[in-house]
């Protein structure tokens, strides 16, 4: 981030608009979307599109539902009104196209299994029977070491899981994402338990998984959700946040205003542009 | 008083001899069906442990005996066969446990209440029946030397099925048990997987009953699984080593049970114990610690 106004085709904290693939349909539709935890309504009304090649923040304080736009979207969750539509179909379980890295640790017996195994779960693990034998085995393994190397992991790769520092885990966990080439990748809290040098190693490797090439031409889709906006602002085009129990969506430079954060997050928060251009938000 | 007990020792161990005629009881009939029951039941043992260890569900495995004791001495008390009780009772245990859900603490509680159960029923049936203890210790402690011909073919049918079930359901069933919520949002059908999955165990449950009874079934079923992943962490690789240290306990236990006269729970089990003990302390003198991030 340089010292110089932001140039054309970018946001104020400097990252790239979204420009949208071959296709403009938004990759993300809610319509009038309503959501219950059991008897409890944790959010209404929510009605917003996500183009395709944003990188999105979802934002609002602990508790405010972040975490249930994600099971929306995996079909992990029904909405109890509304439409939620992803790639302009109904949401489903099981659809490929979307990559999931969820909050806690993926393993949950970290020493059972090597990183490459839980990344290849993440190409064949659906599957039924015996497999893949052959060329099918051999493609599938150089998937499995392309995500690995994109996520800087093929060093460890052979080692089990319990055997790898957490952000080392973390990274494998978003090889396992990637293995299946998705176009909508979700990310739950992604810098949680990472201190300042991993949080930005972090930060730039999903910086480049956002824009990663894609052979068929399409882009990738981003959603992020987060506790803390700061780290992830210089990458961010645009944030989805919970406010009064209903979401919106809106461009980043737009969410990056003191009264909405302030409403947001329900204490004061300032807005600082330091002398070099970078943006940040603050508790005062 | 010391020397009555110092001479009941010395004949004890006496009768622990080595016993000149072992090669001729290899040949018998009645071991070579031991020998077939002990590799079925090895084969299915090993996957099966492999799953219940990486799941860490070794209690509800352990579990799974117990639970079984009941429906072995109804069925004795019934003059119904004893693996038609176990698999029975086996199964709707299995089905009961899966069904509780995977939250750790409600689920250790309940399992271990409903084990306990088990056990006293257990306990009610084989004093009502006339069979008395033979019965009973044949269920508590296996007795891999009386297995008969139907048997056999009951072991090999369930070996089969459990086998084949397995092939198709092993990397899904896989990735439910490491990566539970990624594996759901890619569709995988986890809940029925772990039901299943019970359903296998408790069929391997009532096989290897027959072998080390129920109080020691960990032995045959979790310790060989865990042996291996403490050698390998390769999921293929783990099945197999798992199968195979399995299978070393139960062909070098019968040996063992011929050539010096002991029952054969209790070689299988040591030859079980002494190679995880091996792979343990060999797990833990490796180079395996953090690299850092």
């Amino acid at each position: 981030m340089s010292g110089a106004p932001a140039p054309e085709g970018t946001t104020p904290t400097g990252g790239p608009t979204p420009t949208g693939g071959p296709s403009s349909d938004p990759v993300v539709s809610l319509r009038e979307v309503e959501v219950h935890r059991g008897d409890h309504l944790v959010w209404s009304r929510g009605s917003f599109d996500i183009a395709a090649g944003s990188v999105v923040g979802v934002i609002g304080p602990n508790g405010s539902g972040k975490s249930t736009l994600l099971r929306l979207l995996l079909g992990l969750l029904e909405p109890t009104a509304g439409r939620v539509e992803v790639f302009g179909d109904p949401a489903r379980r099981g659809n490929r196209r979307i990559g999931y890295v969820p909050q806690d640790d993926t393993a949950a017996q970290p020493e059972s299994i090597r990183c490459r195994d839980l990344v290849a779960l993440g190409a064949g693990g659906h599957r039924v029977g015996l497999g893949p034998f052959g060329a099918a085995r051999r493609a599938m393994a150089a998937r499995v070491d392309a995500a690995l190397a994109e996520t800087a992991s093929s060093a460890f790769a052979g080692r089990r899981l319990s055997e790898v520092s957490g952000g080392q885990r973390r990274r494998v966990s978003l090889a396992q994402a990637l293995v299946d080439d998705p176009e909508l990748l979700l990310l739950d809290e992604p810098l949680a338990n990472l201190d300042l040098r991993h949080q930005r190693e972090t930060v730039e490797l999903i910086e480049r998984v956002a824009h990663r090439p894609r052979a068929d031409g399409r882009v990738t889709t981003t959603l992020i959700v987060t506790h803390d906006i700061n780290p992830l602002l210089p990458v961010l085009t645009g944030a989805v946040y919970l406010l009064d129990g209903h979401p919106h969506h809106a461009d980043i430079g737009d969410v990056v205003d003191e009264h909405l954060l302030s409403h947001l997050y329900g204490t004061s928060v300032a807005v600082v542009r330091t002398p070099q251009g970078d943006l940040f938000t603050r508790s005062v | 008083m010391a020397g009555r007990v110092l001479a009941s020792a010395a004949s004890v161990l006496a009768d622990i001899g080595y016993q000149p005629e072992w090669t001729t009881v290899m040949g018998s009939s009645f071991m070579r069906h031991a020998l077939i029951a002990g590799t079925l039941v090895a084969l299915v043992a090993g996957p099966i442990g492999y799953f219940v260890v990486v799941r860490r569900d070794s209690f509800a495995a352990h579990a799974l005996a117990h639970i079984g004791f009941p429906g072995a001495t109804a069925a004795v008390l019934l003059g119904a066969p004893v693996t038609a009780g176990l698999a029975v009772f086996c199964t709707a245990g299995g089905l009961a446990i899966g069904l509780l859900g995977r939250r750790t603490v409600d689920r250790e509680t309940a399992t271990g209440t409903i084990l306990a159960l088990s056990t006293a029923l257990g306990i009610l049936f084989a004093s009502m029946a006339s069979e008395g203890a033979a019965a009973v210790t044949d269920v508590l402690f296996g007795n891999l030397l009386a297995v008969t011909t139907s048997q056999l073919w009951t072991f090999s049918i369930m070996a089969a099925v459990v086998l084949v079930v397995l092939a198709v359901i092993a990397r899904p069933l896989l990735f439910a048990s490491i990566a539970p919520d990624v594996a759901a949002a890619k569709g995988v059908a986890t809940g029925a997987l772990g039901l299943v999955l019970m359903v296998l165990l408790a069929l391997v449950t009532t096989m290897a009953v027959q072998v080390v009874g129920t109080l020691l079934l960990f032995a045959l079923v979790v310790t060989p699984a865990a042996a291996a992943l403490a050698v390998t962490a390769r999921p293929a690789a783990a099945a197999g080593v798992s199968s195979a240290v399995a299978l070393v306990s139960v062909w070098g236990g019968l040996v063992l049970s011929a050539v010096f006269n002991l029952p054969p729970s209790f070689p299988i089990v040591a030859i079980a114990f002494v190679v995880w003990a091996l792979a343990t302390a060999w797990s833990r003198t490796g180079a395996r610690r953090p690299t850092g991030a």
